[in-house]
C-alpha cells in the first residue's frame, strides 16, 4: 500500500472499512446525507460495507429499499433535486443496468434540460468487477460504459486513501456521481492516516514513477499492475503507474505528460476490449500525444466473454499481473 | 476505323517495366478518352491507367499478372475515325494509390464506373519503420531514417536510435552537446552570442606578421622520426605560444562580468573547431600552458574527435579562458575575430605563405604566418596586445624550448 503515512499517526483497516468510514462520517458532517439500497440496513450491505450503520443512525438515514434498482435509485435522484445528498448503493454494476434510464435520462440530463434550474447531487456507489466466483451477471465491469455519459462523474477509488477520501468531495459536487469499489479490494487491508481528508476526484495519481513505459490503469487492476510493475523491475523495465481514479473526466494532462516521458503505453482495464475506456484512452493519447510516441500502444483488458463461474476460467478472463508483464515486454520489444 | 494499341505507359521517370495485375476491361469493351482500363503494379505501388482513346477493345494482348517494359502494346483498341491515330498514352489518374490483391476474375460491364479502390490485404511492409517519435526527431533536425539502425521491435527505429545517429554525426552547441549536434540551436547559439560580442564588446584588432619558418622546421624535423599517429602540427605549438604567452599577459585570459574584468588564473585556451555543414564550437583544452606540445596534440585529436562524436562536455565549452581560432589551412592569410563572451580576447592564425622576406641584409622566402588579435578595449589596450602578440612571434622562433613541459 502507498499510502501517505508519513505525516500523521495511521492505523490499519481495510478497503471496506474506509468506505464505511466515510459513509459515516459524511453523515455526521450533513444531516442531508442518507444512505439507501437493497440490504444496506439490517443486513449490513451484501459487501458488509455498511455494518453497524443503522444501529447508528437510524432507519431514516439507513434505508432498506425493495429489489428495485431502477425505483430508488429515481427517488435518489428526486431527493436530490429536493435537496437532500442522498448515497445510492447499488449492489453490483450488473444490476445497475436496471437503474441506468434513471441514471443516463434523469440524473445525467436534468441539469442540462431545466437550465440548469435543477442538479442532482447523488452519489451512486456500487461494486463492479470479477474474482469472487460470483458468474457472469455479478462480475462485470461497466465503469467505462458510464464513463461515456457527459453529465456524470465517474470514480474508481483503489486506495484505502481514495476509499476514505472521494466520498465526501463527491457528495459536495453539484452532479451526479459514481463510485465504483472494486469487489476484490474490500478486504485489502493496509494503514491510513488517522486523519485522512477528503481528496480530489478529477486527477490521476501516478503510483509509481518510472521511464520506460507508462501503464495506465484503474481500480482493481492497479494492484496487479503494480505487481506487474515489479516484476518488469527485475527484467531492467522501469515502469511508471498511472493510476486513473476518475474515469469522467479523464485526467489527459497526466496521462500524456507520463506517456511524454516513457513513450511508451499499456492499459490495463479490467473491462472488455472492444469499446472500452481503454480504447478511449489509447485515443487520446495517439491524438495528443502521437508523435511522443516510441512504440505501439498496448493494453490488457478481459477476455470477451461473459465473466465465467470456474475459478481458473475466472482468472484466465480477466487482466493479471503476466498478461501485464508480457504486453509492456512487447511493447518495449 | 483504325487500330491503335495501348502500351505499357511511363508512370516515372524511373519506370523501365510494371507489371499488369489487373484488366478492368474485356475485349469488345467500349472504352472512351479518361476511361480506366488495367490497374499496373510499379515500385510506387498499384496505380490505374487510362486510355487517352475512345473506340472499342478489340484484343488483350497481355496477360494479368505479366511484367512487361513500358512501350509494350498491352491492348488493341479499334479507334473511330475522329479518334486520333497513334500511340496511347496513359496518364496516371490521381486518387488514392492503394495495392491491389492478385485480381479476381472481373466481369465488368462496358462504360463500367471506374472501379473503387478496393480494401487490400496488407501489403508486406518494405519501408523502414520508425516509431513517431524517431520521426519527428529525425525530421526536425534533417536525419535521415534511411542511415539510421533500428533498435526496436521487429527493427524499428526509435527516438534513441535517432539520437545515437545524431550524437554520431553530431558537434555539440555549447550546452546541448550530449544529445548531439542541432544545428538549428547551434546557429541560434552563435547569433546570440556573437550579437551580444558586438553589443558590448568595443574589439580592438591588431595584425602581425611573424616569421614562423623556425618552428616549420623544427616541426619537419621532429617529426621525421615519427609515426603519422604521434606527428605534430602546427597547431600545437600554436595553442602553446598562446598559452605561454597567456601567462605573462593575464589581462587576455578571463572574463569579462558584470562591468569588470575576473582574471583567470588558470590558462584554458578554447580551439575553435569548425563543423562540416556549417557552425563551430571552441571547447577548451584544460591548463594548456602546462602541457608539453605532444600532450597537446593528443589532447586536440581527443576533442576533435568527440567533437565528430558529439561527446564534448558542456564544462569544455564553458571552461574556454581565451580562444585560438586558426583557419591556416582554409587558404586565408589572417583572420579577424569576434571575441566569444564573457572572454576577453581571440588569436587568429592565418594560413603560412612562403613571403619573400628581410633578414639580415638579403631577401630571403620565409614562411610567413599573420596572427591577429581581437581585444576587448574595456579591459586590455592596443600596446598590451602588441606585446601580447610579439611574445607569442618570440615563443614560436624557439619552438624547442616552447614544447617542453612549462614548469
Amino acid at each position: 500500500m502507498k499510502q501517505d503515512a508519513a505525516r500523521s499517526e495511521t492505523r490499519e483497516l481495510t478497503y471496506r472499512e474506509a468506505v464505511r468510514e466515510a459513509i459515516r462520517d459524511a453523515l455526521i458532517r450533513d444531516p442531508r446525507v442518507f444512505l439507501m439500497g437493497e440490504d444496506v440496513g439490517r443486513y449490513g450491505g451484501c459487501y458488509a460495507v455498511s455494518k453497524g450503520l443503522l444501529a447508528e443512525f437510524g432507519p431514516e438515514r439507513i434505508r432498506d429499499t425493495p429489489l428495485s434498482e431502477s425505483g430508488f435509485t429515481g427517488a435518489g435522484i428526486g431527493a436530490a433535486i429536493a435537496g437532500m445528498r442522498p448515497i445510492v448503493e447499488l449492489m453490483t454494476v450488473n444490476f445497475s443496468l436496471l437503474a441506468l434510464d434513471q441514471i443516463l435520462n434523469t440524473a445525467a440530463t436534468i441539469r442540462h434540460m431545466s437550465g440548469s434550474q435543477f442538479g442532482v447531487p447523488l452519489v451512486i456507489r456500487m461494486a463492479t468487477g470479477a474474482g469472487r466466483q460470483l458468474a457472469a451477471q455479478h462480475s462485470h465491469s461497466l465503469e467505462g460504459w458510464y464513463a461515456h455519459i457527459p453529465g456524470l462523474k465517474v470514480l474508481a477509488p483503489a486506495t484505502l486513501e481514495d476509499a476514505r477520501g472521494m466520498l465526501w468531495t463527491a457528495l459536495e459536487d453539484p452532479d451526479p456521481v459514481l463510485i465504483f469499489e472494486h469487489v476484490m479490494l474490500y478486504n485489502m487491508q493496509g494503514p491510513l492516516a488517522a486523519d485522512a481528508a477528503p481528496v480530489d476526484i478529477d486527477k490521476a495519481a501516478v503510483r509509481r514513477v518510472g521511464h520506460d513505459i507508462s501503464l495506465v490503469t484503474y481500480g482493481g487492476s492497479l494492484w496487479k499492475t503494480l505487481e506487474a510493475a515489479a516484476e518488469l523491475a527485475k527484467a531492467g523495465i522501469d515502469a511508471e503507474v498511472v493510476d486513473l481514479r476518475s474515469l469522467r473526466p479523464l485526467d489527459d494532462a497526466t496521462i500524456m505528460a507520463s506517456v511524454a516521458k516513457t513513450r511508451r503505453a499499456v492499459i490495463v482495464d479490467e473491462g472488455w476490449r472492444s469499446g472500452s475506456i481503454s480504447a478511449e484512452i489509447c485515443t487520446r493519447i495517439i491524438e495528443q500525444a502521437f508523435w511522443e510516441l516510441d512504440a505501439p500502444l498496448g493494453r490488457v483488458c478481459s477476455e470477451e466473454v461473459p465473466i465465467p463461474y470456474p475459478r481458473h476460467l475466472e482468472q484466465a478472463a480477466i487482466p493479471q499481473a503476466a498478461k501485464i508483464v508480457a504486453a509492456a515486454k512487447s511493447v518495449v520489444g | 476505323m483504325a487500330m491503335t494499341d495501348f502500351r505499357m505507359p511511363s508512370l516515372g521517370a524511373d519506370m523501365e517495366a510494371g507489371k499488369l495485375v489487373e484488366w478492368l476491361i474485356k475485349p469488345g469493351d467500349r472504352v472512351k478518352h479518361g476511361d480506366i482500363v488495367a490497374v499496373v503494379e510499379t515500385q510506387k505501388g498499384a496505380i490505374e491507367i487510362e486510355v487517352f482513346e475512345t473506340g472499342e477493345v478489340e484484343r488483350v494482348l497481355v496477360d494479368v499478372g505479366t511484367d512487361v517494359p513500358v512501350g509494350t502494346p498491352l491492348a488493341r483498341i479499334r479507334t473511330e475515325a475522329e479518334a486520333k491515330a497513334g500511340i496511347a498514352e496513359a496518364a496516371v489518374v490521381a486518387g488514392p494509390v492503394v495495392a491491389l490483391p492478385s485480381p479476381p476474375p472481373v466481369t465488368l460491364r462496358p462504360s463500367a464506373p471506374p472501379p473503387v479502390p478496393k480494401e487490400a490485404p496488407p501489403a508486406a511492409i518494405t519501408r523502414k519503420r520508425a516509431s513517431p517519435a524517431a520521426r519527428r526527431l529525425a525530421a526536425t533536425r534533417n536525419i535521415d531514417l534511411a542511415v539510421v539502425t533500428g533498435t526496436g521491435p521487429a527493427g524499428a527505429i526509435l527516438r534513441k536510435d535517432v539520437e545515437l545517429r545524431l550524437a554520431a554525426i553530431a558537434v555539440p552547441a555549447g550546452q546541448k552537446v550530449s544529445k548531439g549536434l542541432d544545428r538549428d540551436a547551434m546557429r541560434v547559439a552563435i547569433a546570440a552570442a556573437m550579437a551580444r560580442s558586438k553589443r558590448e564588446i568595443p574589439h580592438y584588432y591588431l595584425e602581425h606578421r611573424v616569421d614562423v619558418t623556425a618552428s616549420e622546421t623544427w616541426l619537419a624535423r621532429t617529426n621525421a622520426e615519427r609515426s603519422p599517429d604521434t606527428r605534430l602540427l602546427m597547431g600545437a605549438i600554436i595553442m602553446k605560444a598562446v598559452a605561454s604567452a597567456l601567462r605573462r599577459f593575464p589581462a587576455f585570459n578571463g572574463f569579462f562580468r558584470e562591468g569588470r574584468f575576473e582574471p583567470v588564473s588558470a590558462i584554458h585556451v578554447g580551439m575553435a573547431i569548425s563543423i562540416r555543414g556549417g557552425g563551430l564550437a571552441a571547447p577548451a583544452i584544460r591548463d594548456t600552458d602546462k602541457l608539453s606540445c605532444d600532450e597537446l596534440m593528443i589532447r586536440m585529436r581527443d576533442l576533435v574527435q568527440r567533437m565528430r562524436a558529439g561527446r564534448i562536455r558542456s564544462s569544455e565549452i564553458a571552461d574556454a579562458t581565451i580562444t585560438v581560432s586558426s583557419l591556416g589551412e582554409r587558404g586565408v592569410e589572417a583572420l579577424y575575430g569576434v571575441i566569444y563572451p564573457p572572454q576577453v580576447a581571440l588569436v587568429g592564425f592565418g594560413k603560412i605563405v612562403v613571403r619573400p622576406w628581410v633578414v639580415g641584409e638579403a631577401v630571403v622566402p620565409r614562411s610567413i604566418m599573420t596572427i591577429t588579435l581581437s581585444g576587448d578595449h574595456r579591459v586590455s589596450d592596443g600596446h598590451a596586445g602588441a606585446l601580447f602578440l610579439a611574445e607569442i612571434e618570440g615563443l614560436m622562433q624557439e619552438p624547442d624550448q616552447l614544447c617542453k613541459i612549462a614548469t
